[in-house]
C-alpha cells in the first residue's frame, strides 16, 4: 500500500484526550463527527485542513493514557493514513492495528520529517520517502499482521469464525 | 533462568514456557467492560455472532457516567442492559454499585494469578492482588465476545523495590508521584512492573491499589505484586475461584531494577499536564485552587476516607473551594456512611456525589471553568482531562487535598 499526503507533526507523549477529548467518548459517534473533533485539544486547525492520506508524526510514547479506541479511528476517519512515532504507548498501538491504520516506529524518521512536508510510505516494502531521504520502519510481528492485513481485528475474527 | 510471574502466568494459559518478546493466543480468565460495552456489544454484532462465546467470562459496571448526564448516555445504559440480559452476563453492575476497578474485587472478580483483560487503561490495578492484568480496545473486547480469544505479547519486566518507613502523612499516592517523575510517562512502556521490597510488603490493601492503578501511568502493560497476608485475608472473603499466588523465580531476568527509599520522602504533586511534571508540594505552595476532586479508582477507599475527614473534622472547607466528594464504591459509601463521616464531610462543606467515576474524564460532575485550578486524588492531569481544556489538573495526596481544600491555596501538610 501506498500513502501520498502532507506531514503533521507533534512532540512527545501525545495523549488519547487530546486527540479525542473524554467528554466526547459517549456522545460523538458519528464518524463524520468524530473526525471534526480529532485533536481538538491539541490543534485546532487539524481538523479543518486534514487530507486524506496525510500522516501525523510524533515522538515518544504517542497515545498514552485511555483505552479509548476512538483516539485511533477519528484519526482513519479523518483520512490519516498513517501515523509515525519513535514509540508507540501500548493500547493505542493495538487499536491502531485493530483499526488498519498503520502505526510506524523510525526515530530517525521523526528527527528528519519537517510539519507540512510531502512524504509517501510504501508499506510492503517498510519504506518511508521523504525531503531528508529513506528510512526504513520494521514490519509488523508475524503474529500480527494477518490482523493487519484482513483490514483490522473485526474482519479477522470474522475470517477466524468462518463468517467472512 | 528463573520466570517472572508474567511469563509464569501467561506460560500457564498456553500450557508452554514463554519467553519476553513472544506473541501468544490466550482466554483470559476475566473480561471487564463498563460504559463502553455499549459500543463492544455493536461491534460484536457486527463479526455476525448471535451468542457471546462464554456469558461468565465478562464482567460489566456502568461506572464512567452514572447517572447518565444526558439522553446520549441513557440510550448507552439502556442498550447495555439489553444486552447483558439478552446474552445471559451475570456479572453485571448498574449504576449504584461503582467504579469497575473498585468493584472487580469487592466482588470476587480477582484472585493472584488469574489473567484479566479490561477495556480500560487502569486494568492494570489487579495486580495488587497478584493478578496479571492488562487494558485492551473496545474492538479486541468484541472479539472476546466472539471467540474468547486475545493475542498478548509476554513483556519484559521492571523490578521497583521499596524500602523505608513512610514519614508521618506521606503515602502511596506520593511515592508513586515519585515514581512517576523519575522514571518518566513512558519509563515502563510495554513493560510489566514488579513492585516489592518491605515497604511494599507492609502496605494496606488499598494503598498497593495506587500503585498498580498508576502503573499504566508510566506505560506499563501490567503491574504486579505478590499479594501480602492482609490481601489474602481480604480475597479469603470474597473470592469462590481457586487459586494459587505467582511468584516470580528468585532468578528471574529482569530488564531492570529501580530502588526508592521512602524513609525521607516529601509530599508529591504532578503539575499540568502530565503525570511526570512531579515535584515536592513545597515547590508551588500557595497556588491559588478553585475545585478539589476527592474520589477515582486511585484514591477514595475506606483509607482514604479516613485521612480527609480527620483533616476536615470541625472545619470548613475554605469558602472560595468546592470539595467534590466521590466514594470509590457502594461498600465505601456505606461504611463511610455507617462510621459517620459523611456527615461530618457534609458540615465541613463537601459536596457528597454518587460512587462512579465522576469528572475524571470530562463527562459531568464537576467540569471547572476556563482558568481554575483543580487539585485531584485522581490519576492523570492531561490537558482537557476534566472536561475544559482552559482548567490545569494538578495530582495529589487524599491528604494534601484535604488540607489545601481549608485554606484554597496549595498546602504542605507538615507545616
Amino acid at each position: 500500500m501506498i500513502i501520498k499526503g502532507k506531514v503533521w507533526k507533534y512532540g512527545n507523549d501525545v495523549n488519547t484526550d487530546v486527540i479525542f477529548p473524554g467528554k466526547y467518548t459517549y456522545t460523538v459517534t458519528d464518524t463524520t463527527e468524530m473526525a471534526k473533533v480529532a485533536l481538538e485539544d491539541l490543534d485546532p486547525e487539524f481538523a479543518k485542513n486534514v487530507k486524506k492520506g496525510d500522516v501525523i508524526v510524533g515522538g515518544t510514547n504517542f497515545g498514552c493514557g485511555s483505552s479509548r479506541e476512538q483516539a485511533a479511528s477519528c484519526l482513519v476517519y479523518s483520512g490519516v493514513g498513517a501515523v509515525i512515532a519513535k514509540t508507540f504507548a501500548r493500547i493505542y498501538f493495538r487499536n491502531c492495528i485493530n483499526f488498519g491504520l498503520p502505526a510506524l516506529t523510525s526515530a530517525q524518521a521523526v528527527d528528519a520529517l519537517e510539519h507540512g512536508e510531502s512524504i509517501e510510505i510504501d508499506t510492503d516494502k517498510g519504506e518511508i520517502h521523504c525531503k531528508a531521504g529513506v528510512f526504513i520502519f520494521p514490519p509488523l510481528p508475524k503474529e500480527v499482521v494477518g490482523i493487519f492485513d484482513a483490514g483490522g481485528l473485526i474482519p479477522y475474527t470474522k475470517k477466524q469464525l468462518g463468517l467472512g | 533462568m528463573g520466570k517472572t510471574f508474567s511469563e509464569k502466568i501467561l506460560g500457564q494459559k498456553v500450557g508452554k514456557s514463554v519467553v519476553p518478546g513472544e506473541i501468544i493466543e490466550v482466554e483470559p480468565d476475566v473480561a471487564m467492560s463498563h460504559d463502553n460495552t455499549a459500543a463492544i456489544s455493536k461491534t460484536f454484532y457486527k463479526i455476525g455472532v448471535d451468542q457471546v462465546y462464554k456469558p461468565d467470562m465478562h464482567v460489566v459496571i456502568l461506572d464512567h457516567c452514572t447517572p447518565a448526564a444526558n439522553e446520549k448516555f441513557a440510550e448507552n445504559h439502556k442498550d447495555i442492559r439489553e444486552f447483558v440480559r439478552k446474552q445471559g452476563i451475570r456479572n453485571f453492575y448498574d449504576i449504584h454499585v461503582g467504579i469497575c476497578h473498585q468493584v472487580m474485587h469487592e466482588k470476587g472478580h480477582v484472585w493472584p494469578g488469574a489473567l484479566i483483560v479490561g477495556s480500560d487503561s487502569h486494568t492494570t490495578s489487579y495486580g495488587a492482588f497478584g493478578a496479571f492484568s492488562a487494558g485492551i480496545g473496545r474492538s479486541e473486547m468484541a472479539a472476546i465476545m466472539a471467540r474468547g480469544k486475545i493475542w498478548l505479547r509476554v513483556p519484559e519486566t521492571i523490578k521497583i523495590v521499596v524500602d523505608g518507613e513512610f514519614p508521618e502523612g506521606v503515602s502511596a499516592k506520593d511515592l508513586m508521584l515519585k515514581i512517576a517523575g523519575e522514571i518518566g510517562a513512558d519509563g515502563a512502556l510495554y513493560k510489566a512492573i514488579e513492585f516489592c521490597g518491605p515497604t511494599i510488603d507492609k502496605m494496606s490493601v488499598a494503598s498497593r491499589f495506587v500503585l498498580t492503578n498508576m502503573a499504566v501511568e508510566i506505560g506499563a502493560k501490567a503491574g504486579y505484586m505478590i499479594p501480602n497476608q492482609a490481601t489474602l485475608d481480604y480475597l479469603k472473603e470474597r473470592v469462590t475461584h481457586p487459586f494459587e499466588t505467582v511468584e516470580s523465580d528468585p532468578d528471574a531476568e529482569y530488564e531492570s531494577e529501580y530502588h526508592f527509599d521512602v524513609s525521607a520522602l516529601e509530599p508529591m504533586i504532578a503539575k499540568p499536564h502530565s503525570v511526570d511534571n512531579v515535584v515536592p508540594v513545597s515547590e508551588v505552595k500557595g497556588t491559588k485552587i478553585d475545585q478539589v476532586f476527592f474520589g477515582s479508582c486511585t484514591n477514595a477507599r475506606v483509607e482514604d476516607f479516613k485521612i480527609v475527614v480527620d483533616v476536615l473534622r470541625g472545619k470548613k472547607v475554605h469558602s472560595n473551594v468546592r470539595m467534590l466528594v466521590f466514594p470509590a464504591s457502594l461498600e465505601v459509601y456505606l461504611d463511610v456512611l455507617k462510621k459517620g463521616w459523611i456527615t461530618e464531610l457534609v458540615e465541613a462543606g463537601c459536596v457528597i456525589m454518587n460512587p462512579g467515576c465522576g469528572p475524571c474524564m470530562g463527562n459531568h460532575e464537576g467540569v471547572p471553568a476556563n482558568g481554575e485550578v483543580v487539585l485531584a486524588t485522581s490519576n492523570r492531569n492531561f490537558k482537557g482531562r476534566l472536561g475544559n481544556k482552559e482548567s490545569f489538573v494538578y495530582l495529589v495526596s487524599p491528604r494534601t487535598a484535604a488540607v489545601s481544600a481549608l485554606t484554597g491555596k496549595i498546602e504542605d501538610f507538615r507545616n
